[in-house]
């Protein structure tokens, strides 16, 4: 276990040399919060990816798939195929229209001040519920993973929590963008080896592979021997509603990945948009390769170690740390908890710089002070001040919900309200003349109270535990759920349209907004008038 | 936060100096001496670029190529959680060996993906000469 501890102590030496680096490179806001846009095509595609693969999709896919075969697979396909909306849709005039935040966007022909407020609490709540769910993640890893050196949950939260402020506060976007490189670059060298070993075990034969997929025997929790094939879907999605949820589910992936506020924030540290197009480009090749792999290590973990094992040695997040077990002995375990911990690290980091951003630039500059500095410095400075009192906030609630808290509905919630409240409103913006004011704040109001209110309705809150499920493990509200699918999105991202629509149709139209659509237009596909890169 | 010291003579610009805050929204414009080269090209007639011919035609080439790519992987996709979902008989097809054919659909998904993102990278150099022949009209019509 110590060897796991050693390496992870590695790459907080390599991460918080580069913050140090960072800070001494960085002044100034466009150097905080854009990396002074210097970041380059294939750094910057490596860095979105990073941000991207969390602690869920690298443990908890490995882990569905384990344990529900085929359908833990549809989530790798969404998750890629959703680039596409990025890609074609939102990167470019994103990046040639706005400054640091997706707000600056929405906010460019309608009033400002509202439409930043919303859409400031709409990332604040993106960005807290996410990073709430990786730091549980992370201290029930510690736990888990470190269990016999000493660290307790509390310790490994808030070490991880620290360590975030630390390279955010300091370091800024720069930093973070490196930590997020070197993390996807063990993480994809991680996995690109242990795939290499679950095919070696299978002498590398494709065929031995897959037919042993088609023969998973494991004991249910009944205790009684089955053997199903892995390949068949609706291990997971049930009927009557899993055909729905996995449709919902694919909506708020496909819509949701384009509004999510830590990766929009990173196209602001390229130079320009052709080069977040490329950085897209990377983000995909490296993503897609990685989801794919998915398939050994998640098809690896139920064929080579079996879910009665892994169910015995602390449960589906478990997966790839134990397949690397069996595969490559302690060393390799310990390596690739390592990784798990510098992705949750890496994670956390983007999210707190990009809640950070959101609060000093939208809603401290901009909604209170009318987007005036009144001191040189002052929004740099309010940031690095959120950035302390988000990783506080997550610190404590990580805490106070303790390891067994059962948080992966958050990370759906962190998708529904990216999809339902934040996509409607930049799509509308940058192509809707008749879009105003009304509408935005409508929309983003509906897109984030459905999203939430149907969470709170759906069997991830309302359902009805066990008396052997004990704790913080069991369901919020201890009742059948009024809304049976666990993704809102199918309800949801319709009802944040209809929101926004409704809202522009029985609002006042605003001249000045509909009279500024041809400026956007114009910036938005040319590029003119967009930052550009700064000096040092 | 103040601005680093600069080495005497350094003509770099001062980015993210104390007054590069929000120039972006309503009715708000930058000074001067803070203006990009490109939005000194044409402190601008937003609405005389919008009405240029090229501008159009840029428009209608990045509509010709995005909205039908849209429409086509949205339902492309889409078909993979609907055919799962309601003809799972279909699905469980054996195609080689074990694999059967919900598992070669979803992976066909990535290689979709890649193929419509090198078409769309393609397209796009074709869209940058089109921006690249806005931006040098512009600058001949000001001098």
């Amino acid at each position: 276990m110590t060897t796991a501890l050693l390496l992870f102590l590695i790459f907080i030496f390599i991460t918080l040399v580069i913050t140090y680096w960072a800070a001494r490179r960085s002044s100034g806001a466009s150097a905080f919060f854009a990396a002074s846009r210097r970041i380059t095509g294939w750094q910057n595609g490596v860095a979105v990816a990073g941000d991207y693969m969390s602690a869920a999709s690298f443990l908890g896919i490995a882990g569905i798939i384990a344990y529900q075969g085929y359908d833990g697979f549809m989530f790798s396909v969404g998750w890629l195929v959703a680039y596409l909306t990025v890609l074609l849709i939102v990167a470019e005039p994103l990046r040639n229209a706005g400054k640091y935040t997706m707000a600056d966007v929405l906010a460019y022909r309608l009033s400002p001040r509202p439409v930043r407020a919303m859409a400031s609490l709409s990332t604040l709540t993106v960005s807290t519920f996410y990073m709430i769910a990786q730091m549980v993640g992370a201290g029930a890893l510690v736990t888990l993973l470190l269990k016999d050196s000493g660290i307790s949950y509390q310790t490994a939260v808030i070490g991880v929590g620290l360590l975030m402020i630390v390279y955010v506060v300091f370091g800024g976007m720069l930093a973070t963008t490196w930590v997020q490189i070197i993390k996807a670059i063990f993480l994809i060298a991680g996995t690109v080896l242990l795939s290499i070993l679950v095919l070696a075990h299978f002498d590398f034969s494709f065929g031995n592979f897959f037919d042993a997929i088609s023969r998973v025997t494991y004991h249910d929790k009944d205790g009684a021997e089955v053997t199903k094939d892995f390949l068949t879907p609706g291990l997971r999605f049930k009927p009557p509603y899993g055909a729905l949820d996995l449709i919902s589910l694919g909506l708020a992936l496909i819509f949701g990945t384009a509004g999510l506020p830590h990766i929009l924030v990173r196209f602001y540290t390229v130079p320009d948009a052709k080069t977040a197009r490329v950085s897209v480009v990377w983000a995909m090749v490296l993503i897609g390769s990685f989801y794919i792999m998915t398939t050994f290590l998640g098809f690896g973990a139920a064929t080579i170690v079996g879910r009665d094992f892994i169910s015995k040695n602390g449960g589906t997040n478990m997966s790839a740390p134990l397949l690397a077990q069996a595969l490559g002995g302690e060393i390799f375990f310990a390596f690739i908890s390592a990784i798990a911990f510098a992705t949750i690290l890496a994670v956390v980091a983007g999210l707190t710089i990009s809640a950070s951003t959101s609060f000093a630039h939208d809603f401290y500059t901009n909604v209170i002070h009318h987007g005036k500095e009144r001191r040189p410095g002052e929004e740099v400075r309010v940031a690095r001040i959120t950035a302390f009192v988000v990783g506080a906030i997550s610190i404590l609630s990580a805490i106070l919900l303790g390891p067994a808290a059962n948080v992966a509905f958050l990370v759906a919630l962190a998708f529904a309200v990216a999809a339902s409240a934040n996509l409607p409103v930049i799509v509308l913006s940058l192509f809707w003349k008749r879009f105003n004011t009304r509408g935005a704040v409508m929309g983003l109001a509906t897109g984030l109270s459905a999203s939430i209110g149907l969470i709170l309705i759906s069997p991830s809150i309302m359902t009805i535990d066990p008396a052997t499920v004990t704790g913080a493990a069991r369901h919020l509200i201890q009742a059948d759920p009024l809304f049976p699918l666990e993704n809102p999105g199918l309800l949801s991202i319709p009802l944040g349209f209809l929101g926004a629509v409704i809202g522009a149709l029985t609002g006042r139209r605003e001249p000045q907004a509909e009279a500024k659509f041809a400026e956007l237009l114009v910036r938005a596909n040319t590029g003119i008038g967009a930052e550009k890169a700064g000096g040092h | 936060m103040s601005p680093k010291k600069k080495k005497p003579g350094d003509p770099t610009p001062e980015v993210g100096a104390a007054t590069d805050i929000a120039p972006v929204g309503r009715g708000q414009s930058k000074p001067p001496h803070e203006r990009t080269a490109d939005e000194d090209l044409d402190v601008v007639d937003w609405e005389k670029v919008a009405a240029m011919g090229e501008f159009k035609a840029l428009l209608a080439a990045k509509r010709r190529f995005i909205l039908p790519a849209t429409i086509f992987f949205i339902l492309y996709y889409f078909a993979l959680p609907i055919l799962v979902g309601y003809a799972p008989e279909l699905m469980k097809t054996k195609v080689i060996g074990s694999v059967n054919l919900a598992y070669l659909f979803a992976l066909s998904q990535f290689f979709m993906a890649w193929i419509i993102a090198a078409l769309y990278m393609r397209a796009a150099g074709r869209f940058d000469g089109m921006i690249a022949a806005i931006l040098t009209r512009l600058k001949k019509r000001r001098r």
